[in-house]
């Protein structure tokens, strides 16, 4: 997989005119808007804003700020800012970048939506935007097949955890009596107690989970790296796979506190960390690596979410700042790297720091943070999270093993995405040879990498900004905020700190036996991704099987299924319904009775038996005259008159159409067909039975019979019905009349004997 | 099929069924038949001259298209349920004129039942012309 | 009678089913003749059946006088015999324009549009 845009070289800063420049100006205006919130925020203050918008459904676009949706507001619209800048270099000239900064644009405002909403609905609502748009922007490069393939996969998984999450929701506002967050919020007590608690936890812990692609909803994250680098950069790791992270921060206060949580995301969390972390440093390509420590930083903030320590949560809320600030630093350089060098494999890149020393120093900066040297804000993280693990009641050293062996990895990942390419000697010569990024690439890396060293150096800044609101925000109290600290003294965490130096030194060192070792390790392991395939591919093969076996294309199969529901329907209808005494009675039968009812029979049974058309067509005539007898006899003239016009004009058409047709092939004994016609013969009998057992409604009859003569001035009750009671029913069947005979003559006259 | 028996008898037959095709449907509101019988009546015979002279000769007799007919029918059938309007009534209400009537007789019922009625005749009249010199003509 | 007539309706719509199912468009076609028969007599022995005495009010009187038989079903039967030739038309051109066209009277054949080969 590469990105598609580093085929064309020597981007142009600023090549999209005003459609490149107009979303960083929006993005960078909503960045300040936000900042200007900070001091009310900062000072313990919770911003709310509200509007109508279906208000006979109660729903509301309802919008809270608080520390935690303030931090991810500011962190998605200032690393959007970013990105977008850079993308208008990096995609300069894409004869699509309109779309592009489009998408990305919408995505970013659907993320804030997201983080902004104070209602169950509108947070669903901006959640599944955002699984459109991410999809949109994975699937930017739609020409290539693994891009389609990799956006519809991270569709898939997203937006069925989207389902479950839509399901806990509803459950949630059923359980709370209302969707306004911030009121759920404040009865957690009752929620967790709920009979509904298990169910509504599991169903949003699954639109979390595949969301932030946590163990085992992890495979998508990788694949979505078919985007282009930008779009990994904002979405893969700053903003869209944290929306599972938010939602569960946000949660946070009204669920947590149970051992269902608390083990949940411990044990996912802290699985994700280490597998994601071992996972990072078997791969060679460099975005893809980063996309793996992407995963381990989600699993390492779903551990500590599951806590509810003040350690915990000051290292969460610490590392979400530090991680995205030099996550988004790196996925840019490397996207630097691959623009310049047209590579992006770790083993063929080499002495770049003498062709982009800014890019290489910004790599540095970000690389340190990440690997958690001091004095950078990755120190102060990585201090917290040793703290917030050994704050874990139950299982401090667990916790604290898992979160050392990822820290140590992340630390060689570092080395290796960072370090490497810029300061060893090349191994061989690259597809492009290498050059600095014009400025607009540069700026994002830089600042944000920048941001990483500053606040690592005045680290009560961002703890009186930042990281105590979304405390407060988590815990509900000023209290429990741990402070920041580059030198704490020489505690636990310290300890662990220089274990973690040593030991991922050591992995950087030996990083390439290790990768081979890995390497076969994990080819051992069944893969996910490839059992995603076999399960679509076993999808498409249900679907093909079921559509075989419904819609066979076989007439004859349809009319069987056809009359075997009207079977299944009249018979549930009997059993349902159950029938009354019939009333059998053949005495009253005379010999002209049985005679005309031997007429019909016979006739029906030669239309079945003969294998000659002209047999079958004079059986058909009898039964349709031994009709007409019964009319005769039983006081219909009219009726009987018309039916045996008809059956004469019947025997023309038969004439003109029928004899030119082939000849009846014998037809062989069907027994299923055979069983079914008896089955619904029988049946169409019995209910017939039925009817004539019930007492007849005359009221109709009665009417028409009184109101005939004095009303509508006819002796004959039948013709005075048609065309004078029913005369409306009448019109509507003379119209039918006219459209068949009109159909008839079309389909003649338009396809005139043509045979193909 | 060519028969000068049948050919030269079918004229009058032809006759005879229209006539006939006519007093079935006039007698219809008392006695059985109407509309339909009529109609079909008709066709029938139109349907002999067509098979004993040919579909084109019985076109000719019969001068108008028999799909125009058939919506010539369906036309005067809706004016004669729409009519009724007129009078304030409700559609498809029947609306009745007696010529001549006195104390002991109705004189001479004229209806917008009875254009209903040949709006039916029409139609089905038209409907089965229209099938049959069709598939005379095209099968 | 009505007894009578109620099985042989029965027998009647199923020999037209056993025809309707043969998977040939001829014996479809009787199939269905014989089910527009078997669906009018149902409505008309749904009325009840009255031997020998037309719903026709007699010269002079207002009335019927006596018992005559049920109206009602007959208007409905008339109509529906009309529409089922109408019907019984549509189908036979049908029929014929498949076989000109496709040569064949057996719908399993007619695959112009999903050609068997076709199917995964």
């Amino acid at each position: 997989m590469s990105a598609p845009a580093s085929e064309s070289a020597a981007p142009a800063p600023l090549g999209n005119g005003w459609v490149g420049v107009l979303p960083v100006v929006l993005a960078a205006a909503l960045f300040a808007g936000f900042a200007s919130m900070l001091p009310a925020v900062a000072a313990g203050s919770v911003l709310r804003w509200q509007a109508d918008w279906v208000p006979s459904l109660g729903l509301s676009l309802a919008v809270l700020v608080d520390g935690l949706s303030l931090t991810f507001a500011l962190l998605i619209s200032g690393i959007g800012a970013l990105v977008l800048l850079y993308s208008n270099t990096y995609l300069a000239g894409h004869p699509q970048y309109g779309r592009f900064a489009l998408y990305l644009t919408a995505f970013m405002v659907s993320m804030l939506g997201l983080v902004l909403a104070d209602d169950l609905i509108l947070l669903f609502v901006f959640w599944e935007l955002t699984t459109f748009t991410s999809y949109l922007l994975i699937g930017f490069s739609h020409e290539a097949e693994t891009s389609r393939r990799n956006a519809l996969q991270a569709l898939f998984v997203t937006a069925a955890g989207g389902l479950a999450f839509l399901a806990g929701l509803i459950l949630l506002g059923f359980a709370a009596g209302t969707t306004r967050i911030s009121d759920i919020l404040a009865q957690g007590d009752a929620l967790k107690a709920h009979a509904l608690y298990l169910p509504i936890l599991v169903l949003l812990l699954a639109g979390a989970f595949t969301k932030s692609a946590q163990v085992p909803f992890h495979f998508w994250l990788p694949n979505a790296m078919a985007a282009p680098t930008p779009v990994s950069a904002f979405l893969h790791s700053a903003t869209m796979v944290k929306a599972g992270i938010y939602l569960l921060a946000r949660m946070h206060p009204a669920l947590s506190g149970t051992g269902v949580w608390l083990w949940t995301l411990t044990i996912l969390g802290a699985v994700t960390a280490v597998f994601a972390s071992l996972l990072a440093l078997r791969q060679t390509d460099l975005k893809q690596a980063l996309a793996y420590t992407t995963l381990m930083a989600l699993g390492t903030l779903t551990l500590f979410l599951g806590q509810e320590s003040g350690y915990a949560m000051t290292a969460f809320a610490t590392f979400l700042i530090v991680h995205s600030l030099y996550k988004a630093a790196l996925f840019l350089v490397v996207g630097c790297i691959d623009k310049a060098t047209g590579t992006r494999e770790a083993e063929l890149l080499g002495g770049l720091g003498r062709a982009m020393p800014i890019t290489a120093i910004a790599a540095a900066v970000a690389a340190m943070s990440m690997a958690g040297f001091p004095p950078f804000l990755g120190f102060i993280g990585k201090e917290l999270k040793y703290a917030g693990a050994l704050a874990v009641a139950s299982e401090p050293v667990l916790v604290a093993g898992a979160v050392l062996v990822s820290n140590a990895l992340m630390l060689a990942v570092a080395g290796v995405v960072a370090f490497r390419p810029f300061w060893r000697p090349a191994s061989g010569p690259l597809p492009r040879s290498p050059g600095e990024a014009p400025w607009a690439m540069l700026s994002g890396p830089v600042i944000l990498a920048a941001l990483g060293a500053l606040f690592g150096l005045y680290p009560d800044v961002l703890q009186r900004a930042l990281v105590a609101p979304t405390v407060v925000s988590l815990t509900g109290t000023p209290a429990e905020v741990k402070e920041l600290k580059l030198w704490a003294g020489i505690n636990m965490p310290l300890v662990l700190s220089a274990t973690t130096f040593v030991l991922g030194l050591a992995f950087y060192a030996w990083h390439r036996p290790l990768r081979s070792a890995l390497e076969a390790a994990f080819s051992r392991l069944p893969s996910l991704d490839a059992g995603w395939d076999r399960f679509l591919d076993g999808l498409k093969a249900l679907a093909a099987w079921q559509t075989r076996v419904i819609q066979t294309g076989r007439l004859t199969d349809y009319l069987f299924a056809t009359f075997a529901t009207i079977l299944l329907g009249l018979a549930a209808g009997i059993m349902a319904g159950g029938l009354p005494p019939l009333a059998i009675d053949v005495s009253g039968a005379t010999w002209v009775h049985v005679a005309l009812a031997a007429l019909l029979l016979a006739g029906a049974g030669l239309t079945v038996g003969s294998a000659s058309r002209i047999a079958a067509i004079a059986a058909l005539g009898v039964v349709g005259i031994g009709t007409a007898l019964v009319f005769i006899v039983f006081g219909a003239p009219d009726v009987a008159i018309t039916q045996l016009l008809v059956e004469t004009l019947v025997v023309v058409l038969v004439a003109v159409a029928l004899l030119r047709l082939p000849a009846l092939a014998r037809d062989r004994f069907r027994p299923a067909h055979a069983a079914l016609a008896t089955a619904l013969g029988a049946t169409v009998a019995l209910v017939l039975l039925a009817v004539l057992s019930a007492p007849l409604d005359r009221r109709l009859t009665d009417y028409f019979e009184a109101a005939s003569w004095p009303e509508a001035y006819g002796r004959n009750i039948v013709n005075v019905i048609l065309v004078d009671f029913r005369a409306l029913d009448t019109f509507g069947e003379i119209a039918v009349v006219v459209i068949a005979a009109l159909s008839a003559y079309a389909l003649l006259r338009t396809t005139k004997g043509d045979r193909t | 099929m060519n028969s000068v028996i049948l050919r030269a008898g079918t004229r009058y037959l032809v006759g005879l069924l229209l006539v006939f095709s006519l007093y079935m449907l006039l007698r219809g509101h008392n006695e059985p038949g109407g509309g339909f019988i009529g109609g079909l009546t008709g066709a029938t015979g139109f349907i002999l001259y067509a098979i004993a002279c040919g579909t084109r000769d019985a076109r000719a007799a019969l001068r108008v298209a028999p799909q125009a007919i058939a919506v010539a029918g369906l036309g005067l059938a809706l004016i004669a349920g729409l009519a009724s309007a007129l009078f304030g009534d409700a559609l498809f209400t029947g609306q009745w004129l007696f010529l001549g009537a006195s104390e002991t007789d109705k004189g001479l019922p004229l209806s917008t039942v009875l254009v209903f009625d040949i709006g039916v005749y029409l139609v089905v009249f038209g409907s089965v012309l229209t099938l049959v010199f069709a598939m005379e003509e095209e099968l | 009678m009505e007894t009578l007539l109620a099985l042989t309706i029965g027998a009647l719509t199923g020999a037209a089913i056993y025809l309707m199912l043969a998977g040939n468009l001829m014996r479809f076609i009787f199939g269905l003749v014989l089910i527009s028969n078997a669906a009018n007599l149902t409505i008309f022995a749904a009325g009840r059946l009255t031997e020998g005495a037309p719903p026709l009010i007699a010269e002079g009187a207002d009335t019927l006088t006596g018992t005559a038989a049920n109206a009602l079903p007959q208007a409905l039967v008339l109509t529906a015999i009309v529409i089922g030739f109408g019907l019984f038309a549509f189908a036979i051109v049908l029929v014929f324009r498949a076989w000109t066209t496709l040569g064949t009277l057996e719908p399993d054949e007619m695959r112009l549009a999903e050609p068997p080969e076709a199917r995964p």
